[in-house]
């Protein structure tokens, strides 16, 4: 078991920036461990999603930051469907996300370089284009072998293109792409 | 008859490929029910997962740009066959109630954000506005002899206060739309347990634990097939239903159908336009044993 000496950690700035990013009272977590019980990834994360509500409350930043367990949340809204004091749990793990990439952290690279590659193709393109996100995607892991035994499947269903879709308004979008990165470095 | 629904309908980034089914059995059954859909004209992705992960204001103007595309076609009424779709355009739609919220999102986008589109599910408006009596009706072949489990995914449901349809731990939708079919629905415990969700590419050890349990309990529950309603979850059990065999020592064979290719089936539509031919594990035997007509895949 972990002890932490609070008196000396708590950094009660980071519970003040949680709840006001999530607009969730964390006070309101009586440790019930609901959410856990019922969520379907925490035999994959490295802390439960109840110990991370009771080390937010604790303003454990670091610890909460470096988590695994954020970047394996799919945000399925179990624990927020089954919270009894009807906290948005699935909320709070979207928050810890957005400051643990602001703060320099990224649980597990795979998860994180996936999501980006992703939103690269959606700026790029307008809409995501799956071929060339896979290929962002491996060219940054070095994952050659990801899903490559499905193309010959996929390829004459029709459901793969090799060529992202046209779309007109693909400026418009990558507008909202620069605009975002020029606000959130003000 | 009622009088005529019509929407505005988003497709989503799947329909133009991985889920190119869910999208022409969508097009056909409401076709066939009079429901008129008017594609949104330039749509662009609504930054799923991905986006809300990194950013609330982000995902949300990805969003609002496809609801103001929706105002432009003087529409206040928006439907999508995908969850995932539906939930950001839903979040976006709820959180941009609040006016400073609102000015953030405003900022990174062309025009204001607009607040008077409200995003339905397709299968919301099929049991809302339609109704299960009008789909029961349009039957000419019963799904007579085939038992399935429905699986709603996670998100088509929840947040409650958010989706605002059915219920959050039992949802009832697909299975009373399957039994207007004529088809035997088994309870089904997981319909709103995760499938893995999009860690199919990066994590795929963890698709393959929860969506193989979503196959060995529905087999348990004696169904012949699955149906569903989600892009991402029809992947996952389907297109991955060989990788999960091989990695957890199973030896499933079960059609994954969207539950709108099953309406078209009982309609009478044909299996083309369906995309019944699109599914990767082949539901031949499935279909015959319904007594149906129908080309060799």
């Amino acid at each position: 078991m972990n002890v932490i000496n609070i008196t000396s950690s708590c950094n009660s700035d980071f519970v003040s920036q949680v709840e006001e990013e999530s607009g969730q009272k964390l006070s309101l977590c009586y440790q019930c461990g609901k959410c856990t019980a019922g969520c379907p990834y925490t035999t994959e994360y490295d802390i439960p999603v109840s110990q991370i509500m009771r080390l937010i409350q604790a303003g454990q930043k670091e610890l909460v930051l470096k988590s695994k367990s954020l970047w394996l949340c799919a945000t399925c809204e179990s624990c927020t469907a089954r919270c009894p004091n009807k906290i948005d749990v699935a909320r709070i793990m979207d928050v810890l996300r957005h400051m643990a990439r602001r703060e320099g952290y990224s649980g597990v690279k795979t998860v994180k370089t996936f999501w980006d590659s992703f939103l690269n193709s959606v700026q790029k393109n307008g809409r995501v284009f799956e071929v060339g996100l896979l290929a962002n995607y491996i060219s940054h892991t070095g994952r050659f072998w990801t899903d490559m035994g499905l193309g010959p499947r996929m390829l004459p269903k029709g459901k793969i293109h090799l060529k992202p879709s046209a779309m007109q308004g693909r400026e418009e979008v990558a507008k909202i792409f620069s605009r975002y990165t020029q606000e959130s470095s003000k | 008859m009622s009088c005529a629904l019509s929407y505005a309908y988003y497709p989503g980034c799947s329909s133009t490929g991985t889920s190119v089914e869910y999208d022409m059995s969508s097009r056909a059954i409401c076709a066939a029910l009079d429901i008129k859909l008017s594609d949104v004209p330039d749509w662009s992705c609504c930054g799923s997962t991905p986006a809300h992960t990194v950013d609330h204001t982000l995902s949300s103007a990805l969003s609002a740009r496809n609801l103001s595309q929706v105002a432009s076609m003087g529409l206040t009424a928006a439907v999508t066959p995908c969850p995932s779709c539906l939930s950001n355009l839903r979040t976006a739609q709820h959180r941009m109630k609040n006016d400073s919220f609102r000015q953030k999102v405003s900022k990174l986008l062309d025009r204001p954000a607009d607040i008077t589109v409200e995003t339905k599910s397709v299968l919301q408006i099929l049991v809302e506005d339609c109704g299960v009596d009008r789909i029961r009706a349009k039957v000419t072949r019963p799904l007579t002899g085939l038992t399935v489990a429905a699986y709603y995914g996670c998100i088509m449901n929840r947040p409650a206060e958010i989706m605002n349809f059915d219920d959050r731990e039992h949802p009832m939708a697909m299975d009373n739309i399957m039994a207007a079919l004529g088809a035997t629905v088994v309870p089904f415990p997981l319909k709103v347990e995760c499938c893995g969700a999009s860690f199919g590419i990066p994590r795929r050890d963890v698709v393959m634990r929860l969506s193989g349990k979503l196959l060995d309990t529905a087999k348990e529950m004696g169904a012949m097939a699955l149906v569903t309603a989600c892009p991402l979850c029809q992947m996952n059990l389907d297109m991955r239903q060989e990788q999960i065999n091989s990695a957890n020592g199973s030896q499933h064979h079960m059609p994954i159908f969207y539950f709108t290719q099953l309406m078209g089936l009982a309609f009478g539509l044909s299996e083309k336009e369906l995309g019944i031919d699109k599914l990767c594990v082949n539901p031949r035997t499935v279909i015959d044993a319904l007594g149906m007509e129908g080309q060799p895949l």
